[in-house]
């Protein structure tokens, strides 16, 4: 099934917050943010701000109500810094105008002076002064120590990945309008709506209730809008509080690249213990994770780089420890798999690495220690249904891998000028909140009297083409096509404390409880067709929009059988409420069964790079991907090539970086740069591998949104094997991005 | 007053015509399909085609709204998505689009399906360009493209069954546009149109100074000069070639006598930003942002240019372009004064042009280290030889002492070898978020060995110049 929101996507119909209808008397908001990123604010002057013809007031931290909070796990993140500010591009006021331009033309008229302290732009130097989030954390398994003492090989090394800007096209923003009686609705890009309105109610010192929060959908999230499209919404909320008129907030690009978090930067180490027959029997690493200077959900991205720390391998000594390091940069935030990615790099350079030393090539370590059935990681959980083999022999079977190498060697031998290379990179990620208590969702589903059907989720569209789904399973289970099914925007009113749309688990978890209330509709409505037809309930089912009994098609249809239902005072709506079983988690220990399943493949990456010029294009990555049995392959398949892509981007070009005061120099998209559609590879090609698929999963098909981003791991390998086969001189270095400045530095390296 | 077309309907109105069209389009026209995403020419989410006859035809070109001024639409066809959009039903575009499953969020897809409507409308006519040229100003951070690409392809099919050409008719026929651009063209002509104000800030099509002062320009009065075609034209006399200043990067890279001059011109341009800035940067802006890092004043310095100046009160004055640049963003123009033309001799047959560029992102980024050279060897003899180079120095840098050097040196690598060490004595390149100093000295020898192993390839290789 197409993407049901195609048809408006490219007639340019489809809304987003900024498209919505405003009322005329609508205000806009502009927010004025440190430009230091550590200080003591010694004065600040509005005076010229306010007196601004069109300028109606500036919101500082002394109108807010309630609590000047927006902390989600930890209550350390104020919503307008008070007497210290402690990144660049910390909000400190909202200016609420008549237009947006005059708004920003009041933020020039602020006037402020600091008193600027001590700034810590790098984990390390975090780590070094002791400046945390939170306490490390420690995954442990077997015992390290003593398996590196009897090891054949032994290597340690540094690693650094760099941070990724989300760059969702449609930048942050909201808008809020006044309801009756003090009640708020604010219309939100946010992954979360709940979070918006807990968020809202707790600043404004309200009740939940009284605050509404509306999503239609987003032109893009990649975590960034899970917890960070909060403020926003927020502020806005305290503008309509005061003012009781709508309030729109849309951040421009650049105050949304200064102002906002990104993937975490993280400078980590590793201690690799190999015998001579390949296999990895011990494993350390440390992760010093650039939290920013809020915890935001640095803790929880934390925990899952020590989830992935041993990615699809299994290693029986482990101990792995992350700092959720505090420093003076805008709280980096969720971005699409969540730690995972940063982990895995380790462990991959570290195989590197002992390839290097041990003269072998990367992929025989590789193959010689994926995880096998009921293997244990190092966190506990059993590994059942472990397709970790399966993808990688059918990557490297279908797409003959060993004649792809040959090809690669071949060609360096005969050419000077281009180097190619090629890496092998398997994957195994966790899905389920890593937060047992997160994993649940809620569906609310109508079946209006004329048979049409309305269905209500915590799912937040964002272009994984989750409502593509909900919309499939609801058509699946009530037997009725596909126009009788209207998928609803995401709203607390209807579908209450919801957990956020990420952690690539909104399909399954929404989709469970979509069908849990079409099953339990079904049920009566069967019931009601029973009684009409005088046939026994066992006997009913629904197809094509008709009664079916025993098999055959009735002469009823599903409209008939609606209207019957309500003569009968049947009811026609359900509220359904699903968890994930089984999964639990015990941190006191680090011991559990944290995910409902794991998702598997390979990819096999081959580059070609300009020896001359130090540039690069990726020719072609061809991934055995473990769908399960997927609902929706196309949609499937466009959320494993974007994933990609996108991890390709913070591979290669996508460099975030910050001077020693901790101002944003890739401050525009200028200076910031994304894949465009030549820097794609040139040919991507998906395999799925053949599994079953896994009950926790909706309809067995598997979670998709993250896992396939971390393929991209392996174009830093494959550029790293070109380097090295041009420069023999060259010593292998674990510094993501890699920009085509490092690989020229690498390529004529002494 | 300015006046347009947008989409079906007759636009008139006095709001600041150097107000942005993209806020135009939304605010004023409530037409929210056309998206704000970067505002600065980077993204594509605001593209638009603008349509104006030009020798007796309707051409159009994709722009990037969010940098344009409003007044720039002055007497032209503005079309938005929903200007493309057929009743009821979708678009050849916006079906392949749908089809392969190229839009995600769905937040850039407006934009893609404008560019590539453009496209459709433009296949077979003097652009040889693909699809993916098309598309090179439109950024997509879901899909990884390659869906996008087969809705390109798609749509490149289903155009080998056209009549091609502005056949409007045959066009709307088979459902690449809707009807109503049949009609344009006469109802263009029909407008009467103001001179637009000869007051306020100069600006060219404002690829550049939209970027930072669009709030600015806003409200204040602007002098539109991209109205003045006069100033937009390539002129050959005297075995010189003239370029006016508004000239585009586009004029330049679809003009078969100078592909004729610059082989792989084409090549070359296609490095210069994407097609939506290249339709709209003039060779003007470029020359007087006075970026070090210029691509179109790296191109040109190693031409030999002239640029003639020109008094608001009519007096004429020409200066040497490599003498034009004095210090970081200073230059040779003073107040009142606009650049005219550049002229530049055409290259002896004999002589030999290229263009190197090195960018974080190979398309739509600004240079590392940029570098062209024009050179001209009689048997293995230097004779002629003009060299630049960017992102090397305050300024765009002309490489006055290793043009000095290598004139009537022998074509061989120890000669090139010891160029390469004059070069680095006359380039100062500092750190920056395009690259370390180490990094651009680095790369300012490879891409000066590139142009000889290019240009010469029997006598230099990588192996016996710039072995690791």
């Amino acid at each position: 099934m197409k993407n049901i929101d195609s048809y408006t996507h490219v007639r340019g119909e489809s809304l987003y917050v900024d498209d919505i209808i405003t009322r005329h008397d609508t205000l806009y908001g502009v927010v004025f943010d440190a430009s230091k990123a550590h200080a003591v604010i010694t004065s600040i002057d509005y005076s010229k701000a306010e007196a601004l013809n069109g300028v109606v007031k500036i919101f500082t931290h002394q109108d807010i109500p309630g609590e000047n909070q927006i902390g989600g796990i930890i209550a350390d993140e104020p919503l307008f810094a008070e007497k210290e500010v402690h990144f660049w591009g910390q909000p400190i006021a909202l200016i609420v105008a008549e237009t947006e331009l005059i708004a920003r033309k009041a933020r020039k008229l602020i006037e402020i002076a600091y008193e600027e302290l001590p700034v810590i732009v790098t984990a390390r130097e975090a780590k070094e002064k002791a400046s945390l989030i939170s306490p490390p954390r420690t995954f442990k398994m077997g015992d390290a120590d003593r398996a590196f003492a009897a090891c054949d090989f032994v290597y340690e090394g540094e690693t650094f990945s760099n941070g990724q800007e989300h760059l969702y096209l449609e930048s942050q923003g909201c808008y809020a309008f006044p309801l009756e009686n003090g009640a708020i609705k604010i219309f939100s890009s946010t992954q979360g709506p709940t979070a918006v309105q807990r968020t809202t109610a707790k600043v404004l010192g309200v009740p939940m209730h009284k605050i509404e929060v509306e999503v239609i959908r987003l032109g893009g999230g990649f975590g960034g809008k899970e917890d960070q499209a909060t403020p926003w919404s927020v502020m806005a909320g305290l503008a309509v509080h005061h003012l009781k008129k709508p309030v729109k907030f849309i951040l421009n690009r650049h105050d949304d690249l200064r102002m906002t978090g990104k993937r975490h930067p993280y400078e980590s180490s590793y201690k690799i213990g190999l015998n001579k027959d390949l296999k990895i029997v011990a494993y350390e690493a440390e992760f010093l994770q650039n939290a920013g200077a809020a915890a935001d959900l640095s803790t929880a991205v934390a925990e899952r780089t020590l989830f992935h720390a041993t990615n699809s391998y299994f290693v029986p000594n482990v101990m792995a420890t992350v700092y959720s390091c505090k420093t003076n940069l805008p709280p980096n935030t969720a971005f699409r798999g969540f730690g995972g990615p940063q982990g895995m790099f380790v462990i991959e350079s570290a195989i590197a690495h002992a390839a290097r030393e041990m003269q072998v090539r990367r992929d025989e370590i590789q193959q010689a220690n994926l995880l096998n059935e009921n293997d244990e990681f190092p966190y506990g959980q059993i590994a059942r249904q472990v397709i970790a083999r399966p993808s990688w022999t059918t990557a490297k079977e279908k797409f003959n891998f060993e004649k792809l190498r040959e090809g690669v060697v071949d060609f360096n031998h005969k050419n000077d000028h281009f180097k190619k290379g090629i890496s092998m990179m398997p994957i195994c990620f966790g899905i389920s909140f890593t937060n047992t208590p997160m994993n649940h969702a809620r569906a609310l589903v109508h079946i209006y009297q004329d048979g049409s059907v309305g269905v209500s989720t915590a799912a937040v569209e964002m272009g994984q083409g989750v409502n593509t789904k909900m919309l499939q399973v609801a058509q699946e289970v009530l037997g009725i096509s596909a126009n009788k099914v209207k998928l609803e925007t995401t709203n607390t009113t209807r579908v209450a404390n919801t957990s956020p749309s990420a952690a690539s688990s909104t399909a399954d978890l929404n989709g469970k409880a979509v069908e849990m209330a079409c099953k339990s509709l079904k049920s009566r409505l069967s019931a009601v067709a029973a009684s009409l037809l005088k046939v026994d309930i066992t006997a009913i089912s629904f197809h094509g929009d008709s009664v079916y009994v025993n098999g055959e098609k009735s002469g009823t249809s599903w409209e008939k059988v609606v209207s019957q239902a309500m003569l009968e005072r049947v009811a026609l709506s359900e509220n359904a409420h699903y968890a994930t079983p089984e999964i639990h988690f015990d941190k006191s220990k680090e011991k559990g069964h944290p995910f409902a399943y794991h998702v598997y493949g390979t990819a096999i990456t081959t580059v070609t790079i300009d020896c001359i010029r130090g540039t690069y294009e990726v020719e072609e990555v061809k991934m055995a991907h473990d769908f399960g049995a997927s609902i929706n392959m196309a949609v499937d398949v466009g959320q494993v090539e974007g994933g990609l892509a996108q991890g390709i981007g913070w591979m290669t070009m996508e460099e975030i970086s910050y001077n020693k005061e901790g101002r944003l120099l890739s401050n525009a998209l200028s200076t910031y740069k994304v894949p465009d559609i030549f820097s794609a590879p040139k040919k991507i090609e998906t395999v799925a591998v053949a599994t079953d698929g896994h009950e926790h999963a909706i309809k067995k098909s598997k979670a998709v949104g993250e896992p396939p981003l971390m393929y991209a791991i392996g174009t830093y390998f494959a550029i790293q094997e070109a380097v090295k086969s041009f420069n023999p001189n060259y010593h292998l270095k674990y510094d993501a991005p890699f920009t085509p400045e490092k690989v020229l530095m690498a390529l004529y390296e002494k | 007053m300015v006046k347009f077309i947008l989409n079906n309907e007759l636009v008139q109105t006095k709001l600041n015509p150097g107000m942005t069209l993209l806020d135009f389009i939304r605010e004023q026209k409530q037409l929210k399909g056309t998206k704000i995403g970067c505002r600065e020419g980077d993204c594509g989410a605001c593209t638009v085609l603008v349509g104006e006859e030009n020798q007796g035809r309707m051409r159009y070109e994709s722009i990037t709204s969010c940098i344009s001024p409003l007044g720039n639409a002055n007497g032209k066809h503005i079309v938005t998505i929903e200007g493309v959009n057929l009743i009821d039903t979708l678009n050849v575009a916006q079906q392949a689009m749908a089809d392969y499953f190229a839009t995600q969020c769905g937040f850039c897809t407006p934009g893609f399906v404008v560019s590539m409507t453009g496209y459709a409308i433009n296949k077979n006519k003097t652009r040889q360009s693909t699809c993916n040229d098309a598309i090179s100003g439109n950024i997509c951070r879901c899909t990884g493209y390659k869906s996008i690409e087969k809705a390109g392809l798609e749509l490149e099919k289903q155009l080998m069954d056209t009549q091609g050409s502005e056949d409007f008719e045959d066009l709307a026929e088979k459902g690449f546009i809707p009807t109503y651009f049949k009609e344009i063209q006469n109802r263009l002509k029909e407008l009467t149109l103001l001179k637009p104000s000869t007051n306020g800030a100069v600006v060219a099509n404002g690829t550049d100074l939209y970027v930072h002062h669009a709030d600015r320009l806003t409200e204040e009065a602007v002098h539109l000069i991209a109205a003045d075609r006069s100033m937009r034209h390539i002129s050959f006399s005297d075995n010189r070639c003239t370029l006016g200043s508004n000239t585009t990067v586009t004029d330049i890279l679809e003009h078969r006598r100078l592909q004729e001059i610059i082989p792989n011109l084409r090549q070359h341009l296609k490095l210069v930003s994407s097609e939506p800035i290249r339709n709209m940067g003039t060779l003007g802006g470029n020359f007087v942002n006075a970026s070090p890092i210029g691509d179109m004043t790296i191109f040109f310095l190693a031409l030999n240019s002239t640029l003639t100046l020109q008094h608001k009160k009519g007096g004429k004055r020409a200066v040497a372009f490599n003498e034009f640049y004095q210090d970081y963003k200073k230059f040779d123009l003073k107040a009142d004064e606009l650049v005219l033309e550049l002229s530049f001799p055409v290259p002896s047959p004999k002589a030999q042009f290229n263009f190197e560029k090195v960018s974080k992102r190979t398309h739509l980024d600004i240079a590392s280290v940029n570098s062209a050279i024009l050179i001209e060897v009689e048997g293995d003899s230097i004779q002629e030889v003009h060299a630049s180079m960017g992102g090397v120095a305050p300024i765009p840098k002309y490489l006055y002492k290793t043009v000095e050097f290598l004139k009537g040196k022998t074509l061989d690598p120890i000669n090139i070898l010891k160029a390469e060490q004059v070069l680095q004595k006359e380039i100062s390149p500092i750190s920056d978020v395009r690259g370390s100093e180490q990094y651009k000295r680095l790369l300012g020898r490879q891409l000066f060995f590139a142009h000889f192993i290019k240009l010469f390839p029997s006598h230099f290789s990588l192996k016996n110049l710039s072995a690791p």
